[in-house]
């Protein structure tokens, strides 16, 4: 069970303003029924140019109703500036906080907003050049820069929380990794030069990457690894255990093993199998 | 608040005759089974019984019996144990409904090189038996196929699919944890080489389960350690839990009769009721081979964590297959598995009844429900008028 609070129980099992304004001066719908959550937003302004009648409708989770519920509340009586300027953290914050994986309910809010607002300006209601960078949700480049900008994302995992991108097939896990790599500035992943290694010093960081990294993943499948010798850079070792009889074991040495001495010791290692 | 208990499918109360069973294993008799003395020796004693009564509801040998701490380790074991023993073939057929316990861990020996084959299921969550026997091959290890479905109660012909496995020479492995003690099984009349039983399913504690061996069968054991179950499951036995397990087995094949016959009664009255008085709504899965406890019934246009959650509010227990209440984002796998629309996956319930529930109950929920889904869909940016479509046959 979610742990929510007594204000998202509040929003949810008694929400405000459901429903939809007549003649609204501004409209959105975000999200759709495959993707598990959809909030229509309408809006209405009074002579000031405040929002005097703000509704929803919403189709998702408790906390995606209770999130539309408080955004409406949060709204009404702003001017439209104003309240462009409402982030998705503020909405959790009305609400005491969010579930990590429920975050982005808030950000959908948020969207719902903008573009009722932007359906009422008249403006462009997508940037030029977006790209759908998650398939199963439809969540696009731009979307996933800014939740990493705004609510300071640095995993994968937290991105999907937010924006649901990558929570389905999981084939642009990459393609995300590498937005929140620009956007956090780190532009080029340059290796890091490592200093030259002295032979001994090399046997001695395999053996420990070898110890720590390796053989424990080995061991759940009742695979084990042997180091028999280093030559230069190649490393030669033996499969022991299950990995001895294993059909996939040349897979292991190359995609796993070596992968991982490659990333840790160096980056010339070359991973050769004997047999003794 | 009274609790409205319908979720027996994820866990059971544990009835008072168990608890008192085992009382006593908590206390006075906490020697070792596996002692020399008369102390320990008397725990063995209960032991066997105990086994004698696990083996009775499923027509097997007691020795055929080991214990585990539950359903999960009684999968790993079974299937670790088929592939260890035939280390040179390298393939797995399983289904695309299967619980995590099988599911995650033939996508793990996926991981490992095996070649897994997921079965594919038709929108009613039934297996296609041709696809079955193609899909076999002399390199095939094991087949793991569940007795009955935990989210829709659909139930496989594992007995038909055994006897083919038979014929080729495959071992076959079954997850019955949601059949034991819900429909008849008798492993002197099939052809399955290793069943699952999970005791918290059937009123024992949580943290005990079977697998059955067929006599014969080969086996490598998963828990290494001493000799406790004849070498075969190492660990000194949960002895209270094991007792509760005997007891429940034992009221399991009393209350057999009850199951297929009351609760089904209930079941469909729920079903039927909540069919008529919601628009849009309907049963996903196989209704003719299917568990008597078990509805999956969906709403079209709202969101399970709603529903739940409202229900909550009355203390009413279910389940959903929606996305917002896996903690992933996508609705669960085996309503993808079957291909249920969107629009009414997300919105699905599971009610599972046991002998413990009450009419009185169910006319409580055939109240509270409808109004609940009333209310959601008018949130529901989907639903209107022109929406309204009435499924019932």
């Amino acid at each position: 069970m979610w742990e929510y609070t007594d204000k998202v129980r509040e929003h949810f099992l008694d929400p405000k303003n459901v429903g939809e304004v007549e003649n609204p001066d501004g409209v959105a719908e975000v999200g759709s029924i495959a993707c598990g959550d959809a909030l229509k937003l309408t809006f209405k302004l009074d002579e000031n140019q405040r929002i005097k009648d703000i509704k929803f409708k919403t189709f998702g989770c408790a906390s995606a109703i209770a999130s539309s519920s408080a955004l409406t509340e949060m709204v009404k009586g702003m001017t439209l500036d104003e309240a462009m300027k409402i982030t998705n953290q503020d909405i959790a914050a009305y609400l005491g906080g969010l579930p990590q994986e429920k975050m982005h309910c808030s950000v959908m809010g948020k969207e719902a907003l903008e573009k009722a607002i932007e359906n009422y300006r008249g403006a462009p209601v997508k940037a030029p050049g977006e790209q759908i960078i998650c398939e199963c949700f439809g969540v696009t480049d731009k979307e996933i820069e800014r939740a990493v900008l705004e609510n300071n994302l640095t995993t994968v995992e937290e991105v999907t929380n937010y924006t649901k991108a990558g929570g389905g097939c999981g084939n642009c896990h990459e393609a995300i990794r590498q937005i929140i790599e620009r956007v956090r500035g780190n532009k080029e992943v340059n290796p890091i030069l490592k200093p030259r290694l002295s032979n001994i010093q090399k046997i001695k960081m395999i053996e420990e990457t070898l110890e720590r990294e390796i053989r424990p993943s080995l061991k759940l499948d009742g695979g084990d690894i042997e180091l028999i010798d280093v030559e230069g850079n190649r490393v030669l070792v033996a499969a022991r255990g299950m990995c001895a009889t294993c059909k996939a074991a040349d897979i292991t040495l190359k995609h796993f093993v070596e992968a991982k001495l490659r990333d840790l010791v160096s980056p010339d290692l070359v991973v050769e199998e004997v047999t003794s | 608040m009274n609790v409205v208990y319908l979720d027996n499918n994820a866990t059971t109360q544990v009835s008072g005759e168990v608890m008192s069973a085992m009382m006593p294993f908590f206390g006075n008799f906490y020697g070792n089974p596996s002692s020399m003395h008369t102390f320990g020796g008397q725990v063995a004693h209960k032991i066997r019984e105990a086994r004698e009564k696990v083996a009775e509801l499923i027509g097997a040998h007691p020795d055929e019996i080991i214990f585990t701490s539950c359903g999960t380790e009684s999968d790993n074991a079974a299937i670790r144990s088929a592939i260890y023993t035939a280390p040179e073939k390298r393939h797995i057929v399983t289904s695309r409904v299967e619980h995590p316990a099988v599911r995650a861990l033939c996508a793990h020996l996926a991981g490992q090189g095996y070649r897994v084959t997921e079965l594919p299921v038709d929108k009613d969550g039934r297996l296609d038996m041709a696809k079955y026997e193609s899909s076999l091959t002399s390199d095939t290890a094991i087949v793991s196929l569940m007795w009955a479905n935990n989210e829709t109660g659909a139930i496989f012909p594992v007995e038909e699919a055994a006897d083919i496995a038979r014929e080729r020479g495959i071992l076959f492995h079954t997850d019955a944890v949601q059949a034991a003690g819900k429909i008849p099984i008798n492993m002197k009349q099939n052809n399955i080489d290793m069943l699952s039983i999970s005791g918290h399913k059937l009123h024992a504690p949580k943290g005990i389960g079977i697998l059955y061996i067929r006599k014969g069968t080969k086996f490598s054991p998963f828990m290494i350690g001493g000799h406790q179950e004849r070498g075969r499951r190492g660990g000194t036995e949960n002895t209270p839990s094991i007792i509760g397990l005997g007891k429940a087995c034992e009221l399991a094949r009393l209350n057999m009769e009850r199951e297929n016959t009351y609760v089904r009664e209930l079941r469909d009255r729920l079903e039927k009721a909540l069919l008529t008085a919601i628009p849009n709504s309907r049963v996903n899965g196989d209704t003719e081979h299917r568990l008597p406890n078990t509805t999956n019934i969906s709403f079209e246009f709202v969101e399970g964590e709603g529903i739940l959650l409202m229900m909550d509010q009355y203390g009413i227990c279910a389940s959903s297959g929606s996305a917002c209440t896996s903690g992933s984002l996508q609705p669960s796998h085996v309503l993808r598995a079957m291909g249920v629309p969107f629009t009414m996956a997300h919105g699905s319930i599971r009610f599972s009844l046991s002998v413990f529930t009450t009419p009185a109950e169910i006319d409580f929920v055939i109240e509270k429900l409808p109004p609940i889904i009333e209310r959601l869909r008018g949130m529901s940016p989907y639903w209107g008028p022109g929406k309204e479509v009435c499924h019932v046959a």
